[in-house]
């Protein structure tokens, strides 16, 4: 159970910084926190885009249903079942996937590290670690549908 | 399971609390107030106009000069700008028939008209202001509906190749908002009540043009030599 809520509290914050990412970009927020130049580079260079949809979106969308699940991977009847973990386990893998595509743009194609970008990759990859450690209790531990 | 029962409780508790906190930090972003804008109505200095009557592209040496008075939100500005403007640079400009000054004249209507005059007045300190005024118009889409053009304007002037530090000082201390306002003035006494409004000679042109019928008129004015 512990490994869901931290799923569900990771998905929730990734959400806000996604979501904070995506109103800078389409200018309804000032300039950003912190930002020493990298992530307005970042947000304003042509892979601040992918399949003609914002970054920032798509993560405010995978957050959201990553956050979904795991919600639901918590409700009495799925909590008990195996199928919510591997969902969360494959969504956050995707997740890293993409973060890790995006990652290699900042570092090598873009040349510019967006703080709130590494926040959401570092976000990402804990989802998946305790989405990772949730599969495998339930796979070494009791056998649920 | 009842103590798991409870735990879920609590974490249900956590997780609206930090969601709150989040939605809230959101919203506060969302509606403070801009950092940065350009006031109207500034008393003018003579510093402000010595020296400066508009923004020229063109030979000095050119027979005919047209003077656009035009504001930055406005759509059909921004239309003659990335639609008519190349083909009169091309047609007229570059071949030495006409020279173009550009004035601003931002609209009360329009939240950012002067705001972006003054970002492209910014630019023109540091030699970059048609590079700017093009970007400026070409992203109207951009910032026009948004709650706040300054970054948006900012990412322009990087983009422009800009010294950042530069041009955030200049727009922090509205350095040129008695310029902007001398030419809105100026509009006024000539006339203008509405933009784009070019000014030939002394007779003014409202409305949409297109390049056709500018040129024609410069035809009219000073014919091409054959």
């Amino acid at each position: 159970m512990i490994y869901r809520m931290s799923a569900a509290m990771l998905s929730l914050l990734g959400l806000f910084v996604s979501a904070y990412l995506y109103l800078y970009k389409i200018g309804r927020i000032g300039s950003l926190a912190c930002g020493a130049g990298g992530c307005e580079t970042v947000q304003q260079s042509p892979w601040s885009r992918f399949a003609g949809m914002e970054v920032s979106l798509i993560g405010v969308a995978g957050y959201a249903g990553l956050l979904l699940v795991s919600l639901i991977a918590l409700q009495p009847g799925p909590s008990t079942r195996r199928w919510p973990g591997n969902l969360l386990l494959l969504l956050s893998g995707l997740g890293v996937a993409f973060t890790v595509y995006l990652t290699y743009l900042e570092l090598f194609v873009i040349h510019a590290i967006c703080r709130w970008c590494v926040g959401s990759a570092v976000i990402i990859v804990a989802i998946f670690i305790v989405a990772w450690l949730d599969f495998r209790r339930h796979t070494q531990g009791v056998s649920h549908g | 399971m009842a103590a798991t029962q409870s735990g879920v409780k609590r974490f249900y508790s956590i997780l609206a609390a930090v969601a709150l906190f989040g939605l809230g930090v959101l919203a506060y972003l969302l509606l403070k107030p801009d950092t940065v804008s350009i006031p109207a109505n500034v008393t003018i200095q003579a510093s402000d106009t010595s020296g400066f009557r508009g923004y020229v592209k063109g030979s000095p040496e050119a027979p005919v000069e047209i003077t656009e008075f035009a504001d930055y939100q406005c759509p059909f500005c921004q239309t003659f700008a990335t639609l008519q403007m190349p083909t009169l640079e091309e047609r007229l400009i570059k071949t030495g028939r006409i020279r173009w000054r550009y004035r601003d004249f931002p609209l009360e209507q329009h939240a950012f008209a002067r705001l972006a005059a003054h970002s492209a007045a910014c630019a023109d300190e540091q030699g970059k202001y048609w590079d700017q005024h093009q970007r400026i118009y070409e992203g109207q889409s951009e910032w026009s509906g948004a709650r706040n053009a300054a970054p948006i304007f900012r990412n322009y002037a990087r983009a422009a190749g800009l010294d950042l530090d530069r041009y955030d000082t200049c727009m922090k201390a509205g350095k040129y908002a008695g310029r902007i306002q001398a030419s809105y003035n100026e509009g006024v006494q000539l006339g203008v009540n509405s933009t784009p409004t070019l000014l030939v000679g002394d007779r003014l042109y409202r409305g949409r043009f297109d390049s056709d019928a500018i040129i024609k008129l410069v035809d009219s004015l000073a014919p091409r030599r054959q």
